[in-house]
């Protein structure tokens, strides 16, 4: 069982898939966390009538297979519009807005969870809403949030497992190649587990640590 | 305006057929759910249980679930397991896959549940008389379900959107498979997967309704 034809450059391709994972998710939760905000500062500004449209676009990125929505906006932009755009910059582009359509809920929670007192107290003591926003509401919201965000990127992570449909080659995809030719799917899957495990596990362990050491009672 | 012409009929012509898949993960859908409610409880109660042998295990299953990919874990039930000469077919390993990854999800959601329910409740129940098991039974279960209520609601739409991972073990009934073969027939790739994408979007909004007309009728007081 632990006879494996494994070789040395076969790790090193299956650290390439994971360095993709690993960008792809960077770069998606980068850009979702800022356009979430935005999203999310919108909703909770705007109401809930105006904000309607917002709601029903982020609506649909969580009400349909990450599959389906990379398969989409390829075909889209590729069939339809005909550009020539990478599998990458698909896949960063539909996890971005993917991204950003759960941290705008986050954002929302987390600024409805800041006392309306304490900020009518802020604004009282002269700070605009700029202000009122950023030295009171962002602080105070973040606690709430941060945890819940933490979640968040790691789901990214492991929902980029999914980005092969867009000919991305990330560290399932490659997991899957070595299969094809190595015949030792029990073995290559573990390895290709365990990478996605090491990323994941410490930081969901900090998440839950901040959340127990953030939380107020 | 664009270079293409959509031939959506090409698309709703096959909407039977799309319905038909539909159904299938429905079907896988709720099925996953019913067993992944099931071992989350086992799970939970082997938590509970003190025994380290036990929470050991439940605590191995739910990191696992929860700290790699869903997909990761349908290869595992498809792939994976054949090496021991196990070979499921294409639903069976997607089932055993997305019932290994509610069951998971839901066992750490019925552990913040449970924080929220005080010690003293047990301590009642035993001191009324019931074994360990009827206390969790009667008296912690029933409450922790009920706080529980919306992350099973949630997880739900969760497992409609995995049964679309089914496609990559060779899955060909359910909506997506559906729609791939389809595709592979017609190449209208955009019209076919957009249809999808509604039918999806039905079926969420449909749970999400469902849960809440549930609610209103269970959470009466």
């Amino acid at each position: 069982m632990f006879d494996t034809s494994m070789t040395l450059s076969d790790v090193w391709f299956l650290a390439q898939g994971a360095w993709i994972t690993i960008l792809v998710t960077i770069i998606s939760v980068f850009f979702g966390t800022i356009l979430g905000i935005g999203f999310g500062v919108f909703r909770y500004q705007v109401g809930p009538w105006w904000g309607a449209p917002v709601t029903f676009i982020l609506d649909i990125f969580r009400s349909i297979p990450l599959l389906i929505q990379l398969v989409l906006v390829n075909a889209f932009l590729g069939i339809v519009l005909r550009l020539q755009i990478s599998g990458f910059a698909v896949a960063c582009g539909v996890l971005t807005f993917y991204t950003a359509a759960y941290c705008a809920e986050i954002v929302r929670g987390g600024i409805e969870a800041v006392p309306v007192t304490t900020r009518r107290a802020a604004r009282s003591l002269g700070l605009n809403w700029f202000q009122d926003m950023r030295y009171i509401v962002a602080p105070l919201a973040t606690r709430v949030a941060l945890p819940s965000w933490i979640g968040l990127a790691l789901g990214v992570m492991k929902d980029s497992a999914l980005v092969y449909v867009v000919q991305v080659t990330e560290l399932l995809k490659s997991t899957q190649i070595l299969i094809t030719r190595l015949q030792e799917p029990l073995f290559l899957l573990i390895i290709g587990g365990l990478f996605y495990f090491i990323i994941s596990f410490p930081i969901a362990r900090l998440g839950g640590y901040l959340e127990k050491r953030w939380s107020n009672d | 305006m664009f270079s293409y012409t959509f031939q959506w009929n090409q698309a709703l012509n096959r909407l039977p057929a799309m319905l038909d898949g539909a159904w299938v993960t429905m079907q896988i859908a709720v099925l996953s759910m019913v067993l992944g409610i099931l071992f989350a409880i086992v799970l939970t109660g082997c938590r509970l249980s003190g025994n380290r042998i036990l929470s050991g295990f439940a605590t191995t299953w739910i990191e696992v679930a929860r700290n790699t990919p869903a997909l990761f874990q349908i290869y595992m039930a498809h792939f994976g397991v054949a090496s021991f000469g196990l070979y499921f077919s294409p639903i069976t390993s997607l089932l055993i896959g997305i019932t290994f990854n509610n069951a998971g999800y839901l066992a750490e959601n019925f552990r913040g549940a449970l924080k929220a329910i005080p010690d003293t409740q047990t301590r009642a129940a035993r001191s009324l008389g019931l074994t360990p098991i009827k206390a969790f039974g009667y008296v912690i279960l029933p409450q922790m379900l009920r706080i529980s209520f919306l992350p099973i609601t949630n997880q739900m739409v969760w497992a409609v959107l995995m049964t679309s991972l089914g496609v990559t073990v060779g899955m060909n009934t359910d909506l997506y498979g559906v729609t791939q073969d389809l595709n592979a027939l017609t190449f209208r790739t955009f019209e076919l997967f957009a249809l999808a994408a509604v039918i999806f979007y039905v079926i969420v909004k449909l749970i999400n309704f469902g849960a809440r007309l549930l609610a209103a009728r269970l959470f009466r007081y």
